[in-house]
């Protein structure tokens, strides 16, 4: 409830803010704060600075380019939600934030605090992960590209150096293509256990929320389904090589089952 | 003073809470809103250990951080205590009653035991130094589960006593053996009441100044300021007469703030100590781990029936959870239960054991219906169980089984004055559609649909409106349970009404002025209903246990018609006219015949100016009731809920609600359908949401608003709430207390529908919460 005590700059710019985090080694950015707070007021997190990006107006926008959107960084669930660009081209985005956490999360929480936080109890993170997004990171030399393969390193963990700000989310345009299926026992929780499945390049991506220390890709499904295996024994595979947690929500044997039954799910509203 | 003129302008009616305009626009100020100058800020440094001996505490860092200015360990506020933190119901002449200072320094006995205090000028800072705090724990083993803290071998938590039982509580009526011995069938069913976290939306919180005049003022989020009173000159041994204590706006209590804390003891021997103000307010994990929880008992129960399933005899054993030690009533919370074990029903042999026993947990104490869900809850599962193993419908062997005459004197000795347990069956069972229902349940067995549907009741009673004093005092509870209101009528028109109960979410503003208009014929806008302040309104026992309309508006209630009788008495003086000889109906009193006449407003400025009063009557129009009731009060009713489970993921949600309660005459319909409402949603909480977790080493393992599963209203259908009233015969409001009976009713209902659902898959039972990650292992299990 009451975190320790911290300093607080508020970046006029991202490169104010990537200025910033190069100038401090304690340093943590500050966007709708919805996962950094709670953790600093448990006291479980203690930055020595905090850089407010959350008025970077410049980093909220979804735009169209090229056969892919740029989601920018400090875009909000709740614009996420209501975007009709992404309802049109890239439905499963704007559905999978529809069902985040509850109104206020909604609109305060932004897509990159939730990539960056790198929670895999989270939804958009493996969303992008079955949609192959790419991360764009800025830092003092300037951005660079990062598959979401890549992004994911660790439970809370990123490939974000920690001079480097995420400022747009590319995903590709595959219109209704793609489900997100959560269990949870109350609305505003993070998922028990998630699943995306989409299909991208002629082929059926699925990935796992909650399913190990990071987002997680289905490989077994994804191989079973490859090889012309029906829906429900490629399902069957959805916890091949995952290591669930277990916790008061669910022992990792009911995650593993879930994730067979979600996958089984998803997989049908993909085709539904 | 009724006559066949007298018309009801608010009683009865939905009237909106005066009480809102203040609370939604943030403007009403709870404790964390107050603050006074040279207010000083406490923090709790806590044991992050269940069961650990203090081999030392370190304050010199603490004590040289920014900001702080004092730090102290229980031994360094030894002499401050005058007494422990008590324990007001020692339910058996030998209850074993440990020790409980408001810092302990021998050993930590639960996680989160405090054992140290830090003061500072800022709340940051002192929780800051809090953490600098070195304290040095040698941990032993930890025992959180009741049975196995019954159990030989096992860690003693107050080592003087050589066991961890506090106490073993019997009652015995009728010729139970016997009864068993020729009874047809026998059910015996064990069941667990898991440990809950009470979740006040505000959290608790106290303050406590000194005067220069050696007076101590307290406020806290209390339920209880008058208790608090009390006990706080019994734990500093500051003069009762020197203290006041306020309850401001207090958000919510549900029990958990029917206590004696000790951070109120802290805050007031400090500021005694320091000559300052100090302040502390709970983070809510800190309170997850530092305020009462409810629940946590092991039922065993037995019924004897016909074949027919006629109920002889119902035989009770319960394991109570105490916790680390006894808060203010903790020994007494499963007794309130103990009557309750034959519910609505008409049994002849009745047995009921208690053993309490502590464990390394937070002690348990008071829960909304305290005692009396979990006896309802048993009741109406087993009787669930009897009537499968019978092959009858659940409603069929409920109605077989009621009280049908009233009053009457129930299997454990109490007398339930009215009821209409029948009624209320009907009518669930009209609103539900009850064949319907069962058809749509049929059709999805048929099709071995994932999706089941389950129909569970819980037809009820409880007993509340706490309580005859002398049946207080026959049970070894140390207080009484009258109820006192004072209602002064001021010249211009205004009326006071200055109660002894302290509302905490209830409207009891709202409620208690539509009485008070309606008695003296005034606008309820004329009416202020003051509370929350030992100097200003003295007298009270507080609010607990559904008794603040039940007793303290009976108090009210003969409060107006000492007022009316003696305004009557003026006004008879002022006509000149004799008493008899005037009608009074609604703030008016007419001489009979006549169109002369008076208002009690206008009785109320004579008693003011004394000009004209009748010989030897005093000035003035005030008048102070207290009232004991006679008995208990004892709403009932049938409760209905509908799941579905989704035999995949074994995800279970209620779909539909139905209650039906008779809660006597309703003075104010909406706020009784809040309360019900409310009490719903906590007691389907526990089937299928609600569970304090302990792990191995006894640390909390969901201790926070993330991991301890409250449910919204997205997780929740609107319920469907009606009622039939069988007016209590034993007060002049007919009324009967609402406060718990939602709690008291849906636990049993949400989980006789569960396992409604479940039992054509071979399912017998569900621990309770029913967890999807439960439902689904049990489903397993039969399919394996």
């Amino acid at each position: 409830m009451i975190p320790s005590q911290f300093d607080y700059e508020l970046a006029g710019t991202a490169d104010e803010a990537v200025g910033l985090l190069s100038q401090h080694d304690d340093a943590k950015l500050l966007a709708g704060g919805h996962s950094l707070l709670p953790l600093m007021r448990l006291r479980f997190a203690s930055p020595a600075l905090l850089v407010d990006i959350g008025r970077l107006s410049e980093l909220s926008y979804i735009k169209e380019a090229d056969g892919s959107i740029a989601i920018g960084a400090l875009t909000r669930h709740h614009d996420l939600a209501g975007s009709d660009v992404l309802r049109e081209r890239c439905a499963v985005i704007a559905e999978t934030a529809e069902g985040i956490g509850d109104p206020q999360v909604r609109h305060r929480g932004t897509i990159g605090g939730s990539v960056t936080h790198s929670d895999p109890a989270s939804d958009l993170p493996t969303v992008l992960l079955a949609l192959e997004a790419e991360m764009v990171a800025r830092g003092p030399s300037g951005e660079r590209a990062i598959a979401a393969a890549d992004f994911f390193t660790g439970f809370l963990e990123s490939a974000l150096r920690d001079n480097e700000i995420l400022t747009e989310i590319r995903v590709p345009a595959i219109g209704s293509a793609g489900a997100y299926v959560k269990f949870n026992r109350r609305a505003q929780d993070w998922a028990t256990v998630g699943v995306a499945a989409v299909r991208l390049n002629g082929a059926t991506n699925v990935a796992l929320t909650n399913m190990g220390a990071t987002p997680l890709r289905a490989a077994g499904v994804e191989e079973a389904l490859a090889a012309g295996a029906d829906t429900a024994a490629a399902s069957a595979q959805a916890a091949n090589g995952t290591s669930p947690p277990s916790d008061t929500n669910g022992s990792a044997e009911y995650r593993a089952h879930l994730a067979s039954i979600l996958t089984k799910r998803a997989l049908e509203a993909l085709d539904g | 003073m009724a006559t066949a003129e007298e018309t009801v302008t608010y009683v009865g009616q939905g009237v909106a809470r005066k009480e809102d305009a203040a609370l939604v626009t943030g403007g009403a100020k709870y404790i964390d809103d107050l603050s006074v100058p040279g207010m000083l800020w406490m923090a709790v440094v806590r044991s992050p250990l269940a069961h650990a001996r203090v081999v030392s505490i370190d304050l010199d860092r603490a004590r040289e951080a920014e900001g702080v200015v004092a730090a102290f360990s229980g031994d360094d506020l030894a002499q401050e205590w005058a007494g422990g933190l008590p324990c007001a119901w020692p339910v058996t002449e030998d209850t074993k009653v440990p020790d409980h200072y408001p810092l302990t320094t021998d050993k930590a006995r639960h996680v989160g035991d405090g054992i140290a205090v830090v003061i500072a000028e800022t709340r940051a800072l002192a929780k800051d130094a809090a953490e600098l705090v070195d304290v040095e724990l040698e941990a032993l083993p930890a025992v959180t589960d009741v049975e196995a803290a019954a159990g030989d071998g096992a860690p003693i938590l107050h080592e003087s006593f050589g066991t961890n039982e506090s106490y073993t509580w019997v009652l015995e009526a009728g010729e139970v053996g016997r009864l068993f011995a020729e009874a047809d069938v026998t059910v015996s069913e064990r069941y667990r009441q898991q440990r809950l976290i009470p979740s006040a939306i505000e959290p608790r919180g106290v303050m406590a100044a000194p005067s220069p005049t050696g007076d101590f003022t307290v406020w806290s989020a209390t339920q209880v300021p008058h208790v608090l009173r009390t006990a706080l000159t019994l734990v500093t041994g500051i003069p009762e007469a020197r203290l006041r204590i306020v309850a401001p706006e207090v958000g919510g209590g549900f029990g958990s703030k029917l206590d004696i804390y000790a951070e109120e003891a802290l805050c007031l021997a400090l500021a005694r100590r320091l000559g300052r103000p100090v302040k502390w307010v709970a983070e809510r994990s800190e309170g997850y781990l530092a305020t009462i929880h409810g629940r946590d008992v092991v039922q065993e129960i037995e019924l004897a029936a016909t074949s027919e399933g006629r109920i002889t005899a119902v035989r009770t054993r319960l394991l109570a959870a105490m916790g680390a030690y006894l808060q203010l009533v903790t020994p007494g919370i499963p007794i309130l239960g103990a009557w309750l074990y034959g519910g609505c029903y008409d049994i002849q042999g009745y047995s009921f054991t208690c053993t309490g026993v502590f464990t390394n947990t937070t002690p348990i104490d008071a829960y909304r219906g305290a005692g009396r869900p979990e006896a309802t809850y048993a009741i109406e599962h087993a009787v669930d169980a009897l009537a499968r193993r019978l092959d009858k419908d659940p409603v069929e062997i409920r109605r077989l089984n009621f009280i049908k005459e009233f009053p009457a004197t129930i299997a454990s000795g109490l007398e339930i004055d009215s009821g209409d347990f029948e009624g209320a069956l009907d009518r669930g069972l009209e609103l539900l559609d009850y064949d319907q229902a069962r058809r749509e349940q049929e059709e999805r067995r048929a099709a071995s649909d994932s999706k089941q549907l389950g129909i569970g009741f819980s037809t009820y009673v409880e007993m509340c409106g706490l309580a005859p004093s002398r049946i207080l005092g026959a049970v070894r509870y140390v207080a009484g349970g009258w109820e006192a209101t004072t209602i002064r009528c001021l010249p211009t028109g205004t009326v006071q009404a200055i109660i002894g109960t302290s509302p905490h979410g209830q409207g009891h503003v709202t409620t208690f002025s539509q009485i008070v208009a309606d008695q003296l014929g005034v606008p309820i806008e004329s009416v202020e209903v003051i509370h929350g302040d030992t100097v200003v309104a003295p007298l009270g026992m507080d609010t607990y246990g559904s008794r603040s309309l039940a007793v303290g508006g009976v108090a009210l209630w003969n409060a107006t018609e000492k007022i009316i009788a003696k305004a009557q008495a003026i006004v008879a003086h002022q006509l000149e006219v004799a008493a008899e000889d005037l009608e009074y109906a609604n703030g008016t009193f007419t001489v009979r015949g006549t169109d002369r006449s008076m208002t009690v407003t206008d009785a109320a400025f004579g008693a003011w100016t004394a000009h004209n009063l009748p010989d030897g009557m005093e000035p003035g129009l005030e008048e102070t009731a207290v009232y004991d009731p006679p008995n208990f009060s004892w709403p009932g009713g049938c409760h209905i809920a509908v799941v579905e489970v989704d035999t995949d993921t074994g995800d279970t949600r209620l779909v539909r609600y139905i209650a039906v309660d008779d809660v006597g005459n309703v003075i104010n319909p909406t706020i009784v359908d809040g309360q019900v409402h409310g009490g719903i949603a906590q007691g389907a909480a526990q089937a299928l949401f609600e569970e304090a977790v302990y792990d191995d080493d006894g640390n909390l393992a969901n201790g926070s608003m993330t991991g301890y599963l409250l449910p919204s209203a997205a997780e929740l259908p609107s319920f469907e709430l009606d009622r039939v009233v069988a007016p209590s015969p034993t007060n002049p409001l007919g009324v009967k207390g609402v406060g718990e009976t939602g709690t008291i009713a849906s636990t049993a209902a949400v989980m006789n529908a569960v396992v409604d659902a479940l039992a054509p898959l071979g399912v017998s039972d569900i621990d309770m919460p029913a967890s999807p990650e439960r439902v689904w292992a049990a489903i397993e299990e039969v399919r394996a």
